[in-house]
């Protein structure tokens, strides 16, 4: 840590150091300012092109359907209105809804909406409460047969989905709860190899002194984990958490299978059923991107939210 | 008083923890047992019955594999799944390394990550209709913007040599950013010391990176490799919201064609052995890729 400063002490120091390193740095590698011009505009590039489908889905969804056929490259929304959101959350008359092109046709929007929130929020509290318990249970304590239960479980990561899912649905059907927000959280409710996985890893990280001292203080298993191991492992848990709600309000397979039918069909189904439903010819696009934009907002506030920690703690989960 | 005292204590040697631990793990066993081991299992069993959606099924032996073996649409959908994989995680690979480098390189902003990101908090299925709508072929702006370009209209979902790549970059555009995050996390694990060396030994930007950046990568490109991959076969939902498998068969991944086979044609028995199949060919697919690039080895050591 003398004057050399490596790409290490940016990371700690973060994104002030690294402008300030800036020319330092060019003039060491001897790099034409070019490049880094270059590099600059590549990145450039790539924001635009990631952030511009977000941007057309809020200009067709503020436009007319029937404007959106006369001007398609409009840059900014055509004739601009709330109608299509009006639409699709059922505000909207019929008669409104044939003028400005959308269908006409009544979409249960708010229930689809609730059975999203119910399903993520269900699926998300019991898998990473349990696997945590689980992953603990593996990462502290000694019994036998823990390691062999523990590869069992990785096993499990390699599967591809649809092999279990298959028979999961008879099972679902066994159990009569085809149709029901119950059948679609169950297979998702108790753990998943990965959150498991994700827990263990940081909870093997943990130093073994703040157990040993609780214990010596007469703390049992079950306290040290709910009152030291679990306050200890906010940074994880949030993390985990925001990846479980994340997958479970996008899931749309198993929905698809189980839970078609209207009282338990959630957001991702009822988009996929309201497009196929729509005509080939002049389609609701109007809606369906007001549609889409409602989907995807829940997952956005959380995002902003909890952002900064998911970005921040991402290599866990991908490095292992 | 001792001998009574001893025995317990030898027994909680042999057995530690396990009493706590079993009720720690038992949920969780539970949801195993119960999704997972069990269904595998019978997964297995379902492949050699002619189990249907209502009843149960019966024995029929390798029948449904010898079917599967023979249907010209099941070569179809492994090949249409294949080519599928070797553009998304080609394209994906590639781009996702040169953003980690580029963000690396240029800025740590957490704004700039989070923007990378967030294509992956949306659905599939939102992702699916959104460029859906953008490369519609009349009134799609993509397809607007090659008008005033000058060049021809692309139908992109309608153009059987064209349909697969289409929804293959367009999983690319949701998942690249958190395929570019891990790498990054990966870059950050390589010491600085390593460029600083090269650059006093007057080593290039280019040189750098094919000799520091990307050897000392491969154990986190592995692992990210393994886990994109085995998510790439399992393509569907862009397939189910956008082309329904067509056009002529030309997206019909092997996925679409189990889930197809199972709630289309009730024949639960023979979407079970593809299934079956698919496990075991993901199976040996992640075993080469270990074995080829040397996972567990870092050459940081």
């Amino acid at each position: 840590m003398t004057t050399i400063t490596t790409r290490d002490d940016d990371v700690a120091a973060g994104t002030r150091a690294t402008d300030r390193e800036v020319p330092r740095r060019r003039s060491r590698r001897r790099r034409p300012s070019g490049g880094r011009v270059l590099a600059w505009a590549a990145l450039a590039v790539l924001l635009l092109v990631t952030l511009f489908p977000f941007y057309w889905m809020l200009r067709t969804a503020l436009s007319t359907n029937t404007a959106l056929y006369g001007s398609p490259g409009s840059l900014l929304p055509v004739e601009l209105t709330w109608g299509a959101f009006e639409r699709v959350l059922g505000t909207a008359t019929p008669q409104e809804a044939a003028a400005e092109g959308g269908t006409t046709g009544s979409i249960d929007f708010w229930l689809y909406l609730r059975n999203s929130v119910v399903v993520a929020t269900a699926i998300t509290l019991g898998q990473v409460f349990f696997s945590s318990l689980a992953a603990y249970a593996f990462a502290r304590l000694r019994w036998p047969g823990r390691d062999a239960v523990f590869f069992l479980f990785l096993t499990a990561l390699m599967i591809p989905p649809i092999f279990v899912q298959l028979p999961n649905f008879i099972l679902v059907r066994d159990l009569g709860l085809l149709n029901t927000l119950t059948g679609i959280v169950l297979p998702f409710f108790f753990m998943t190899p990965f959150a498991v996985f994700f827990m263990r890893q940081f909870f093997l990280g943990i130093s073994r002194e703040v157990e040993e001292s609780a214990r010596i203080d007469g703390a049992g298993h079950g306290r040290i984990f709910f009152q030291i191991i679990l306050p200890m492992s906010s940074t994880p848990l949030f993390t985990l958490g925001l990846l479980t709600y994340v997958t479970a309000w996008g899931e749309y397979f198993w929905p698809l299978l189980v839970g078609r039918a209207d009282e338990s069909r959630v957001l991702t189904v009822a988009l996929g059923i309201f497009r196929s439903q729509t005509p080939q010819t002049g389609p609701d696009w109007a809606g369906l991107m007001a549609g889409t934009l409602i989907a995807a907002l829940p997952v956005f506030v959380l995002f902003v939210v909890f952002g900064r920690k998911l970005i921040d703690n991402l290599g866990y989960s991908g490095i292992k | 008083m001792t001998s009574t005292a001893a025995a317990p204590r030898r027994r909680v040697r042999r057995w530690g923890d396990l009493p706590v631990a079993a009720v720690f793990i038992a949920p969780a066993a539970l949801g195993f047992l119960a999704f997972y081991l069990v269904p595998a299992l019978r997964g297995i069993w379902f492949s050699l019955t002619d189990q249907n959606l209502v009843g149960s099924g019966t024995f029929i032996g390798t029948a449904n594999y010898q079917e599967m073996f023979a249907d010209p649409l099941f070569w179809n959908a492994l090949r249409v799944t294949a080519w599928y994989v070797v553009i998304n995680i080609g394209v994906q690979t590639v781009l996702a390394v040169g953003i980690a480098v580029l963000m690396h390189r240029l800025t740590r902003s957490a704004l700039v990550r989070g923007i990378i990101l967030l294509p992956y908090l949306v659905a599939n299925v939102v992702v699916a209709l959104v460029w859906f709508w953008m490369m519609d072929y009349s009134t799609g702006f993509i397809n607007v913007a090659l008008d005033w370009v000058g060049l021809d209209r692309v139908a992109f979902f309608g153009n059987e040599a064209l349909a697969i790549p289409t929804i293959a970059l367009i999983n690319v555009w949701r998942y690249v950013g958190y395929t570019a995050l891990l790498v990054f996390a990966g870059l950050q694990t390589i010491p600085g010391q390593l460029y600083e060396a090269a650059a006093l030994d007057g080593a290039s930007e280019p040189r750098m990176f094919w000799s520091i950046t990307l050897p000392l990568l491969r154990p986190v490109l592995a692992l990210v490799l393994v886990i994109t991959v085995v998510g790439s076969f399992q393509i569907f939902d862009t397939v189910a919201v956008t082309t329904e498998g067509g056009p002529i068969d030309s997206t019909r991944v092997i996925y679409y064609y189990i889930y197809q086979q199972a709630f289309e044609r009730f024949d639960l028995g023979y979407a079970s052995a593809m299934s079956v199949f698919l496990l075991v060919a993901l199976a040996v697919v992640a075993y080469f890729q270990l074995k080829i690039m040397r996972s567990n080895q870092s050459d940081l050591a």
